[in-house]
């Protein structure tokens, strides 16, 4: 079941398509339940599916495709970094390390208090911004040197402990 | 501090990469500082008056849409996207008397390595793309468009949202603009996530809500493009030019560059300089120039190679490089390409195997897998410099690099497997004696810091 505040939300992506085309809203709609679920489960697919009158594979099509969504739960921060050639010559691969040793995880692993889950990316189109990272999907961090990848963990930690 | 406080302390201003006033007659980045991106900024810069001087509402007689094509033909602007498709001649092709819907979609789908100019151009002057998106589509005919933005920058596509907001709050978008009988209606649709959708046919199958995955061409978009109708894609900065052309008129635009090359050119300066960003500068600027305008080399280092134009353009070693002005047949003459206009500089102590196996890690990671020789390619050619890199290339390994590279150029639907073939190609071709030890010895010739 979609519930009514996400159904609204769905509805403004699915009227900027031709009546006929509701299809094309699939990747916006899928970016939202991920931002309220955390991740897009079979059933969340199934449910767009219904919603948008396609078929239940149509969708799982997409959602397996593109690199951004996740199929399984991550923390509560995903933490993408960019380690594509322009920004390993300016420390992206370093970040990486870095935020690895500090968060004690692998790339690819989550912390084990569920906080943040660690991932590579390809570029992000922000390459001047070196090293650059893209948390939860929406939220750009630029120029992060060891410093700032430390105020960044240590200010999302305090934001937790503070809810 | 909430987590989304403490996420946008983080959030780049724009102050290095674009606002340093480092420009050279800039007509896109002119006059910006992060905070005029609104509607009534946007005015006060004089926007919003080549659409109104083509609808004849500030007392001339207005352009016909043959009259707007013709601008952009004399102006000599070439797409920004990469491939340099001259825009006016692309604009023609639109079939005039068709029944049916056309559309025009505008392609943000940035994700070539190195390139970075869109966003700030989206970020910071949205408005300027709306407004050339409009122009683009009284030109043709055209009463929808979509503007497809990259998914990583989630906050520039929401930035984006807004200015379509004001705009049509304004009357500058939607039905009867400013009441003249001229219609359009423009919204944003964002990726997720795979850098194939930047390619015209894989972005219009993401639009429709697909996989996406190239179209064979012909047909053209022109003929048969998004929803199977006629449909003209540009890049952002292809469309953000339109407006400068239309109040300066087409040959001051060529005037301003050089002959075939008009206007300005955004140059994403990364790597190894001193001070990385978008550089607006006039076509056939000197590297030398812009490498100087973006400070030098990183710490004053000699320079060892250039990767002229996204990750996809063959390397240039610093000799070749020197000599070149910014512009595509400059670029194309000295053996590799203009494409997106990043400029991905590397320093002397840079290991040209490593910097290959990272791009051709990239290239099999987002080949879309509908092609044989892509696909099964991209990953011939990342194992092959995989080994080189450590340590276990065998003899004969270069000329089988060179052999893959070879059988995957040509032979595939849309241009990745060239763009992964080529840097491949460039680097045997430039730097040979570094893979040539790396194979024999087993070890590096140079050593990279960081
Ligand atoms: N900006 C970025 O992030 C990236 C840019 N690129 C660039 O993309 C380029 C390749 O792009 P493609 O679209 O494959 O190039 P292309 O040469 O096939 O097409 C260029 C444009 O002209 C149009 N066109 C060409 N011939 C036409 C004809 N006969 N009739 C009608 N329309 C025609 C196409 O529809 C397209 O819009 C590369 O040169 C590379 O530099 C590649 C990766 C990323
Ligand atoms: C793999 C691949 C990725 C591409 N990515 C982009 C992109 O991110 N942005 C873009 O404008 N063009 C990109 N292109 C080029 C487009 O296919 C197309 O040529 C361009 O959008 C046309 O606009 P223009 O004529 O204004 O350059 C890409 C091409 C290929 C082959
Ligand atoms: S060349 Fe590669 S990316 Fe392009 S269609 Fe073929 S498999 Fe897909
Ligand atoms: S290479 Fe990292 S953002 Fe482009």
């Amino acid at each position: 079941m979609i519930p009514e505040a996400t159904k609204a939300r769905f509805d403004r992506e699915v009227a900027k398509y031709p009546p006929e085309q509701r299809q094309s809203a699939v990747m916006a709609c899928l970016a939202i339940i991920q931002q309220e679920q955390g991740y897009v489960s079979l059933e969340a697919e199934r449910d767009l599916a219904e919603y948008l009158g396609i078929a239940p594979m149509a969708v799982h099509e997409v959602t397996t495709f593109y690199n951004m969504y996740n199929r399984e739960p991550v923390g509560r921060y995903k933490l993408n970094v960019c380690t594509n050639l322009p920004c390993q010559l300016r420390n992206g691969g370093h970040a990486l390390e870095y935020l690895a040793q500090k968060l004690g995880i692998g790339v690819g692993e989550t912390t084990p208090d569920g906080l943040f889950t660690l991932q590579q990316c390809e570029c992000l189109g922000a390459c001047a911004d070196a090293p650059v990272m893209l948390v939860n999907d929406r939220s750009m961090c630029s120029f992060m040197t060891d410093e700032r990848l430390d105020q960044l963990v240590d200010g999302l930690k305090a934001a937790e402990v503070q809810k | 501090m909430s987590a989304s406080e403490v996420l946008e302390r983080f959030r780049a201003q724009g102050t290095e990469t674009c606002f340093h006033g480092r420009h050279i007659s800039p007509q896109i980045y002119a006059g910006l500082d992060g905070r005029n991106w609104r509607l009534k900024d946007y005015e006060a810069r004089g926007g919003y008056q080549a659409l109104r001087k083509i609808l004849g509402l500030d007392g001339g007689p207005g352009l016909t849409p043959e009259q707007v094509i013709a601008e952009v033909k004399e102006s000599a602007l070439r797409g920004r996207g990469g491939a340099g498709f001259p825009t006016g001649l692309k604009w023609s092709f639109m079939p005039r008397q068709f029944p049916g819907q056309k559309y025009l979609v505008c392609n943000s789908d940035e994700g070539e390595p190195g390139t970075c100019k869109d966003r700030d151009i989206l970020n910071y002057n949205p408005h300027l793309v709306i407004e050339g998106m409009a122009i683009a589509a009284y030109a043709m005919g055209i009463t929808v468009g979509y503007n497809y933005i990259h998914g990583e920058i989630f906050q520039t596509y929401e930035r984006f949202e807004e200015a379509l907001a004001e705009a049509r709050e304004a009357g500058y978008l939607g039905p009867r603009i400013l009441g003249t009988d001229f219609s359009f209606e423009l919204y944003a649709h964002h990726g997720f996530g795979a850098y194939i959708c930047g390619e015209e046919t894989a972005l219009l199958e993401s639009l429709e809500g697909k996989k996406g995955q190239p179209r064979f061409k012909p047909p053209f978009p022109a003929s048969f493009g998004l929803y199977g109708k006629p449909t003209t894609i540009n890049n952002t900065e292809t469309f953000a030019a339109v407006p400068w052309i239309i109040r300066n008129g087409g040959k001051a635009y060529l005037e301003c560059g050089k002959p075939n090359n008009g206007g300005t050119k955004i140059f994403s300066m990364v790597g190894d300089v001193e001070r990385p960003g978008n550089y607006e500068v006039p076509m056939g600027t000197p590297f030398s120039k812009l490498l100087e305008l973006a400070g030098g080399v990183r710490g004053g280092r000699p320079l060892k190679a250039v990767i002229p134009g996204g990750s996809s353009a063959p390397v240039l070693p610093a000799s070749i490089m020197m000599d070149c002005t910014m512009d595509y047949d400059s670029i194309a003459k000295a053996g590799s390409m203009l494409g997106s206009g990043a400029v991905i500089v590397m320093d002397d102590t840079r290991c040209m195997v490593r910097s290959l196996l990272r791009l051709s890690y990239f290239y099999m990671h987002e080949s879309c897998g509908q092609c044989t020789p892509c696909r099964e390619g991209t990953g011939w050619l990342w194992r092959i410099v995989d080994r080189i890199e450590h340590g276990q290339g065998r003899p004969g390994d270069l000329d089988l690099l060179d052999n893959v590279a070879h059988n995957i150029m040509g032979r595939t639907i849309c241009a990745l497997g060239d763009a992964a073939a080529m840097p491949v190609r460039g680097m045997l071709k430039h730097f040979r004696s570094e893979f040539e030890h790396h194979v024999e010895h087993g070890t590096c010739l140079v050593s990279a810091h960081g």
